[in-house]
Order: C-alpha cells, then structure tokens, then sequence
C-alpha cells in the first residue's frame, strides 16, 4: 500500500519509496535514488514524476528541478527502447571510442540524446562506465558489450532489432 | 562571547570569538572583496574572491567562512593575493557580457569595482560567450543569465531571508543557471516565471545586473539621479526608502526606490511596495490644478488664489452663520505629523469644531490608555530583530507588515528566537513559529481573555482543529518567557485590548506594539485627528495643556457621524484631507449634496469626484516633515519628488486659514508672535532646551530657498509646537534631522485619564495586501501589474507549500 493515493507508480515501486524516505536521517536524502528509479520505470523523469517525488519527500518542485538538471544521467524526455550509451573516456577513445560514436550516429541517423523516430534506439555519449580494461565498450540500458568495433556494432543492433537483446532496465 | 586576539596586516585585532575573519576585518576598517558572502545568509564560500593568506594554513583560505582565532596572523592583500582574484575574475569574465555601459548595475556593480581594482581587463579565455535572452520572470523581477556570476545570493535571500524558495539553482558546473519556480513547460506563455512575494530582495542582492527591477530597467544611470532617503509611504512599518530622481519638464520624477544605504530601520529590507509603488507620484492621471465647480455642475479649473479665495469665504460663512459644529474634517494616514496636527489645530480653532476624525486602522488610544504612566512597555521596530521571544496575536505581518515579518524571520534564524502566534487563520509566519495556536474564526475576543487568563474563553476558541489542551499549552509556553515582544493585529481593540494590556503589563519584561496600516496611522491617532481626543491621545475633559486651543470640550462627532450629519443636511461642510472616505465607508453620494464639501488629493477619488472644490495635492514623496510608525518610531520625511501644480496639504491649510481670517501667528509659532521665534530667523536659538545647537533644520530651509522660521509654511515650526504640547513628542531635534529613527513611548497624562471604553469601535482594518495599497495603489500601475500578475496563477501559490522539513 502506497502511503501516496493515486500514485503514478506500479505497487512496487510506489512500496520501495516508502520504505527509502523512512530509512535516511532526512528525507529529502532519498531524492536521488527515486528519481533513478523512477526513471527505469517511466523511461523519463516526467513531470507527474517530480510532482510525486517532492510530495513524497516534502520538497519543492523547484528543490527537484535543481537536482534533476545537475545529473546528466536522469533524463526529462523518453530515450529510446534500447538506450544506446557510448563511452569516450580516455581508456575507449583511445581505443576507438569515437570511432563507434560517430558509427552509431551513422547508423542509428541520430545524434547525441536523440532518439529514431520508430522509438527503438537513443543515443547517448557517456564518460566512463567502468569497462575500460575491455574499451571500447558501450551500455544497452544495462547490459555491457565490449571490446568492440564498427562491425560488431552492427551485429549487436540487428540482435536488438531482432528482439533478442537483454531488455533488463 | 570572549574577545580573541589576531593580527590583520600587521594590525593587532581583537574580535569576539566566532565572528567571521571578514566581518572582524570589515568593523576594523579592512575591506575584504566578496561576491558570494552575503550578511545574515547562510555561508556559501562559492566565489573565493575573499581569499587571504593565513600563516600555518597551506593555502589561500576564505575569510567568508573562516572565524577568526586567538593568535591567528593574517595577510588581506599581497600580490599573491592579488593574483589569486584577478584569476576568479577572468574565469567570472571569461562568461560575462560586458556590457556594462547599458547595464542597469553599471556604476554600483561589484564585478566592475572589482575589475577595476585588481586589473583583470586581459583574459586569457578566447571561448565563445555563451548568450541567453534575458527573461521577464514578473513585471518585477528580470533576469540576464550572461550577467549573473553564480554567487547564489538572491537564491538565498529568497529561501532564507523571504521563507518564499521562487529561486533555485540548475544544471552544473558553467552551464549553471538560476532558475525560477515556474518553469516554461508549466506556463501557459511558455516562458518561466517567479511564483513569489515580488520583494525584490534577489534584485536588492544581485552583486551585478543579472537580477534587474521592472521599474528602473534601462531607465537611466545611478550618477544621474539625486538620492532622497525618505519613509515609504504604504503600510505602517515606515521602512527608510532611497527615491532616486531625476528633472523633468514639470518637476522631478522619481525613477527609482531602493535601500541604498541600509541605515534605516528596515535595515537590508523593502518589500514591493516601498521599492516600487512611488509609481502613483508619476501617474498622469494626477490633478494638477485647482478645481471649483460652477452653478453648471461642472469643474471649472481656477488659479489658486481664487480657490483658496473661494474656500476660506465659504468656510468663513459658513461657520459663522451655521457654527463650527456644522463642518466635519477628516484627515490622512498619510500626511505628516505636522500636517495631522495643524489640521485638528486648524478644525479645533479655526473652525470651531471637534468634528474631526481619520479611517482608523488600530486602536491606538486605548493602546496609548492602557500603557500611560508606564516605561519601557511599547516596542519599537527594531525590537521585532532582537528580542528573544515573540509573541503575535492576530494580524498577518507577512503581507500587512512586511518589514516586522522580514524581522521576525531574521531573528528566529540568526538568533533563534522563539516566535509564538495565535491566529484565525493559517498565516505563512506560522513556519517560523515554535508554536502555533489555531484559534476559530472570529474569537479574537475570547484569545485576549484568555490569554489575560481568562480560563473559560477557552471554549470560544476550541475548533475541531485544536483542543483546550493546545491553547493552555500555548499559554503556558508563553507565560514562561522570561522576556517577550507582544506583537498585536487590528483584530484586537477596544475592551479586548484593554484586558489584554492590563493584564501583559503586570507580567515583567513585556514589551507590546499595535500594527496598523499606513505610514502615520498612528501619527494621525497622536496628533489627535479624533473627535474626542486631543493630539497625544488628551482626553478633551478636564484638559490643561491644551487650553490655548479655546477649543470646544463636547466631543465631535466622529467619522460615521460626519455622514450621518450630512445625510439629514446638518453638515454645512466638510474638508477631507488625504482620504477617500466616500469609497472606505460605503458612502451614499447624495448624503453629501447639501454639504460644501473640499477635497485636498492627487486624484479624482469616489470623494473628490463629489466635491465643490478639489485642490491638487503633493504626497508623502513630494514634501517634508515626520511620521511615526506602527511601534512610535518617529522618522523624517524628506522631499524627492516634485510635480508642478500641487502643493501640500500643510501649506493649503495655511492659506485657507489666512483666507479665513485666522491669526496666522497663533495657528503656526513662526516669526515674530506670541508663540514665534521672534523676528529674526530662528537658527535653533529659541527652542527652549535645545537652545544654542546647531540647527540642521535652518540648512535644510536654506538648501529649499525658504528663510528660516520666517514662513507659516515650514512645517518645523509646528513641530516645534508638537514637542512643546503633545504627551510623548518630547523628541530629540537633532537625533530627526539628521535622518536617524528615533523611539516614542506613548504619554498620556495621567493628571486627566479618563474612563475611555465606552469608545464607539470605529477601527476599519484596511485589509491591504502585498499588491494593494488603499485608494493610493490604484494609482500604481506597477501594483495594479502585480495584481494581474498575481491572477494568472491560481490563489494556492506555490510559496505557502510546506518546503524542505529539515
Ligand atoms: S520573493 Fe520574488 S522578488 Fe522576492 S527574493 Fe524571492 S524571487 Fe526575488
Ligand atoms: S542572479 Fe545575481 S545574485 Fe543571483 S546568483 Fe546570479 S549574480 Fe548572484
Ligand atoms: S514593509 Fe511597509 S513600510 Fe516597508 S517598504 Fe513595505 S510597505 Fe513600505
Ligand atoms: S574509459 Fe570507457 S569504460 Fe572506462
Ligand atoms: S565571499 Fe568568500 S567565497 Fe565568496
């Protein structure tokens, strides 16, 4: 049982942002992992979101705009089904980090925090998601694929097409 | 605290413990630059413009945040130093437009007079700037982000000075903006707006011109306006306001309201009103000339002599075939106190009449009653910042009082004191407070009974939302302070207040004030705009000091009874000074069609628009003389403003007198007379005690092209006449000139009190909001802005929402 009516969230969601507010000092501590997990439930940080979150935690909407535009990972518009995000931190664009952007973006036909039009991929260049011994790597929402090149890039976006990639968010 | 020793540049120092190394430098004269630290807000260290080298430190530390201790040796400008702000200043220009010869800021910014001092106009960034279009947030408030330097200022004074939170901080790093409540994609004009008080604190705030006010935007250069300190002239607070102004082609114009100085004692406040409503002084709907209304019906403009001609005959026959109980007067919360008294001085002898009375919006005669004979009992402003528990019985400072609300917060954060507060209703200061009791609506009565411990009241205050038990519990907490500051609203009078004070001024250490709503409301009740009462709340029975007057002893009939008077045709005249009576009291305007009615005001209010001669009349802005606030805090009223064609109300009453007939020198002590200086000019000589002190008032005369004391208009004559007869106007001369508060403490003598509670209950609170401002605000066109603002938005803003809970 949500402590909020009406709430926007599946059960247990809603269940799991009750117990967070009761187990920080403040409440207001578990602004940011509800927005993360509101985000892989919604795809986005919508403004039902907010709403919800600061009345949850006894903030201003404004408090939760302030933290939601610091953090480049919570996004404000839906991604794509597959979140595409690829690393070009040192370890990866030495190893031809960019080389897979720019083949991604060839690809998919969309840039930096876009997304195609039939809704399947988004695109996202990311600083280092902690593969590096693997570079270049890329996340797929969150699964790892390393070590790659423009060709396996390929393989791995018809797989996901295909509807055999992990859909775990 | 204890005082600890340290060493400034070689200067031995000594500061109490805890105080910040740059306020200890700041009272030692050292000047430490700082963009982010702003006084009495919360600490911020984002700027690192207020480095200094503290030796056995390993690197630059901030003196914002850096208290200052024993043996401490400190270095506030080396090359060092100097090297590590001019490298905060390019990194801030690296961003900044620069342009400041269009920037509002330009000449008062602090990014400019820290550029200059240390030297930064080379930069070593060649990015790109990154442009944004400035955005209007409300008719108030505007911002540039190019302009703004990150210092999060205004999004603390708006959090924690206004308790309001409109401002908030988003994205990071350089992309770093601040942000509005109201984002685009919640607006209905897709753009982002402030949801908030439109105080302008941020604006006051803002080290730059990022922050900008609606009012002065691009209007023109701070060098080019003269800088008047005067009192605003809105609600009964009186903050201290910085008009500045500027010639125009009919006078001068006053172009922008400020806090330029911090001496007054708002200190770093103004709300709204005092920063952006002198609009209704530049209004072109302003009467500028004389009117008289001819046999047609119509208004006839008229050189001021034949209208001054005109009144002073009728008036003169009038009371002289009908008597002077046939003529009402009713005078101004706005005028001065000179002006107050020489109107009731003008009625009582000139006229023959104590049919004289003002819109009352507190009690202030039972208040000045209740404490007579008593010290130490009535509180002034600056106590609402000091004092370690506070207690408000009705009332809603946050939006009747905002100066005392702005107060009031800043002592429960800084301070921490306690702030306790009984009301009908949910008001906002209620989230400062450490107890709050909700009591039914319209059992104010039953509150001060009760709280003057009255056991059985309890149960008209009771409401499903608060028991007996809350309010004993809420008495007991207060009655255990060993000290309190008694704040009371216009809810509270007659014998409600009288139990109240009765019994508070058994308590030791009980201080009380009573709010009301204009700037001399409770100047115009002590100057004895009251038919029953004399200036300084003298009962007329039985009176002795005022036994020059001559004046009749039967009380007059008082504001209602004027127009009941003139509804049965008994009122032959009536002269309204400042006041718009037919509007406040619902009047019917054919009650006054027997009656030679003489308006003296700016415009053509409901009153003025009935009368048979409308005189045009300068404001508060446009004159001098003094006011006294809600707590008795006597303030000096300098002239900014100037419109050709207006004159002011103490100089028309002047000239009516003389068209009357009247001994000039006996209504005003002026030249030579019984009661005047003599026929030379008085520079200060014959002021009694203060005989022989240099006399700013004579250079102020000087400075206005007036002789001294040889006019009837100069207004310090009659406060001569003040200090010399009314109870509690024993003011200190110099202290007023020279433009500092100063604190009454109400006097009635006690030799003639008299049972005054069979009173007629004739307060009518105002009701003004943070956008309203009586008859006066529907002159501004920046309130009238606000209010549209205000309604585009539901009533339930987003600054009553519950913040953080920490
Ligand atoms: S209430 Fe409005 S005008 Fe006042 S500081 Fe906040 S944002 Fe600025
Ligand atoms: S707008 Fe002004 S006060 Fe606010 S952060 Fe920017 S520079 Fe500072
Ligand atoms: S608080 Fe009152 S006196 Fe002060 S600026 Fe506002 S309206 Fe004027
Ligand atoms: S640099 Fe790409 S994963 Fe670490
Ligand atoms: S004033 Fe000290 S860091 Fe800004």
């Amino acid at each position: 049982m949500s402590t909020v009516a009406n709430t926007i969230f599946s059960p247990e969601t809603a269940a799991r942002f009750d117990k967070l507010v009761t187990i920080y000092p403040l409440k207001r501590s578990a602004l940011v992992p509800m927005l993360l997990y509101a985000q892989d439930e919604i795809g986005y940080i919508s403004d039902a979101v907010v709403t919800e979150i600061a009345q949850r935690i006894d903030l201003l909407e404004l408090d939760v705009h302030n933290v939601l535009s610091y953090y480049s990972m919570l996004r404000t518009k839906p991604a794509g089904k597959y979140n595409v995000q690829v690393c070009t931190n040192i370890s990866c664009m030495l190893r031809g980090g960019y080389e897979i952007l720019d083949h991604c973006k060839h690809k998919l036909g969309i840039g930096h925090k876009e997304t195609t039009k039939d809704g399947v991929f988004s695109l996202e260049e990311v600083e280092c998601i902690g593969a590096c011994c693997w570079a270049p790597a890329i996340q797929i929402n969150y699964d790892f694929h390393d070590d790659l090149t423009p060709d396996k890039v390929d393989v791995l976006f018809q797989m996901y097409r295909d509807g055999q990639g992990k859909d775990v968010k | 605290m204890p005082d600890v020793k340290f060493t400034v540049d070689g200067k031995q120092l000594t500061a109490p413990a805890g105080t910040l190394l740059l306020e200890a430098c700041k009272t030692a004269g050292i000047e430490i630059p700082a963009f982010c630290y702003y006084p009495g807000l919360s600490l911020q260290a984002a700027c690192r413009m207020c480095v200094v080298r503290i030796e056995k430190m390993p690197k630059l530390q901030t003196a914002c945040t850096t208290p200052v201790a024993e043996g401490m040796v400190v270095t506030s400008e080396s090359p060092e130093i100097a090297q590590a702000r001019k490298a905060t200043l390019q990194l801030l220009l690296g961003n900044h437009p620069l342009d400041c010869p269009v920037c509002d800021a330009g000449g008062e910014c602090e990014l400019q007079d820290m550029t200059f001092k240390y030297g930064a106009a080379d930069s070593f960034y060649a990015e790109p700037k990154n442009h944004r279009e400035e955005q209007k947030w409300s008719p108030v408030v505007y911002f540039d982000r190019p302009r703004c330097i990150l210092c999060y200022r205004c999004v603390r004074m708006c959090g924690e000075g206004m308790d309001v939170f409109a401002l908030g901080i988003q994205n990071r790093g350089s992309s770093s903006v601040i942000a509005p409540n109201v984002p685009a994609q919640m607006s209905p004009d897709d753009l982002a707006h402030v949801d908030c008080e439109q105080c302008g604190m941020c604006i006051d705030a803002c080290p730059v011109g990022a922050l900008t006010s609606g009012t002065y935007r691009y209007k023109t250069r701070p060098w080019e306006m003269n800088h008047v300190s005067t009192i605003c002239t809105h609600c009964g607070d009186g903050c201290k306001t910085t008009l500045g102004v500027r010639s125009t082609s009919d006078g001068s114009e006053i172009v922008r309201g400020d806090n330029r100085d911090k001496s007054g004692i708002n200190n770093d406040f103004l709300c709204n009103k005092g920063r952006y409503a002198f609009d209704f002084a530049n209004n072109e709907d302003r009467i500028t000339q004389p009117l008289v209304r001819q046999p047609s019906g119509e208004m006839k403009p008229v050189s001021w002599e034949v209208a001054f001609d005109h009144v002073g005959k009728k008036f003169r026959e009038l009371r002289d075939t009908r008597g002077g109980k046939s003529i009402g007067v009713i005078g101004s919360n706005r005028t001065t106190n000179e002006e107050a008294y020489l109107l009731q001085k003008f009625a009582r002898t000139v006229l023959g009449t104590n049919n004289i009375d003002h819109h009352r919006t507190a009690d202030y005669a039972t208040f000045a009653h209740s404490l007579a004979g008593m010290t130490d009992r009535a509180a002034s402003l600056k106590d609402t910042l000091t004092a370690p528990a506070i207690m408000i019985l009705g009332g809603d400072p946050t939006i009747q009082a905002p100066a005392t609300a702005w107060n009031i917060r800043t002592n429960v954060r800084n301070n921490r004191a306690r702030l306790y507060i009984a009301n009908a209703s949910e008001i906002k200061l209620r989230r400062q407070a450490k107890a709050f009791a909700h009591i039914a609506p319209f059992s104010y009565g039953a509150l001060a009974s009760f709280i003057a411990g009255d056991d059985s009241a309890v149960d008209s205050l009771t409401h499903p939302g608060a028991d007996a038990a809350s309010f004993h519990n809420f008495r007991n907490a207060v009655r255990a302070e060993e000290q309190l500051l008694v704040l009371i609203g216009s809810d509270i009078r007659g014998g409600d207040l009288k139990r109240l004070l009765a019994f508070g001024t058994t308590m030791p250490n009980r201080k009380f004030a009573l709010l009301s709503d204009y700037v001399n409301s409770r100047g115009a009740a002590d100057m004895g705009l009251l038919p029953d009462l004399l200036p300084g709340h003298t009962t007329l029975a039985g009176n002795t000091t005022f036994a020059e007057y001559n004046a009749p002893s039967e009380p007059g009939l008082d504001m209602l009874e004027i127009f009941e008077a003139a509804g049965r045709g008994d009122l032959s005249a009536l002269y309204v000074v400042g006041s718009n009576p037919v509007s406040r009291y619902g009047v019917d305007p054919s009650s006054l069609k027997n009656t030679f009615l003489v308006v003296q005001d700016m415009f053509l209010t409901e009153t003025a628009a009935l009368a048979d001669v409308i005189l045009p009349a300068a404001n508060l802005y446009e004159k001098s003389g003094s006011v006294t606030n809600s707590y008795g805090d006597l303030q000096l009223v300098s002239k900014a403003g100037d419109r050709a064609g207006v004159r002011t109300d103490f100089e028309m009453i002047v000239r009516i007198a003389d068209k009357m007939g009247a001994n000039m020198r006996e209504l005003i002590p002026f030249g030579k007379g019984p009661r005047g200086a003599g026929t030379h000019g008085d520079m200060g000589q014959s002021r009694g005690a203060h005989s022989g002190e240099a006399d700013q008032h004579a250079v102020w005369l000087a400075a206005n092209n007036m002789e001294p004391k040889l006019s009837p208009f100069d207004p310090f004559a009659i406060l001569d006449e003040i200090q010399r007869l009314v109870p509690g106007y024993n003011l200190l001369r110099l202290q007023l000139l020279s433009g500092n508060d100063q604190h009454l403490q109400p006097a009635v003598s006690t030799a003639n009190l008299v049972q005054i509670s069979n009173r007629r209950d004739l307060v009518l609170p105002a009701n003004d909001t943070l956008f309203t401002s009586g008859t006066l605000g529907r002159y501004s066109t920046m309130l009238s802005d606000l209010q549209h603002n205000e309604s585009l938005r539901p009533p339930t803003g987003l600054t009553q929402i519950q913040t953080a809970a920490d």
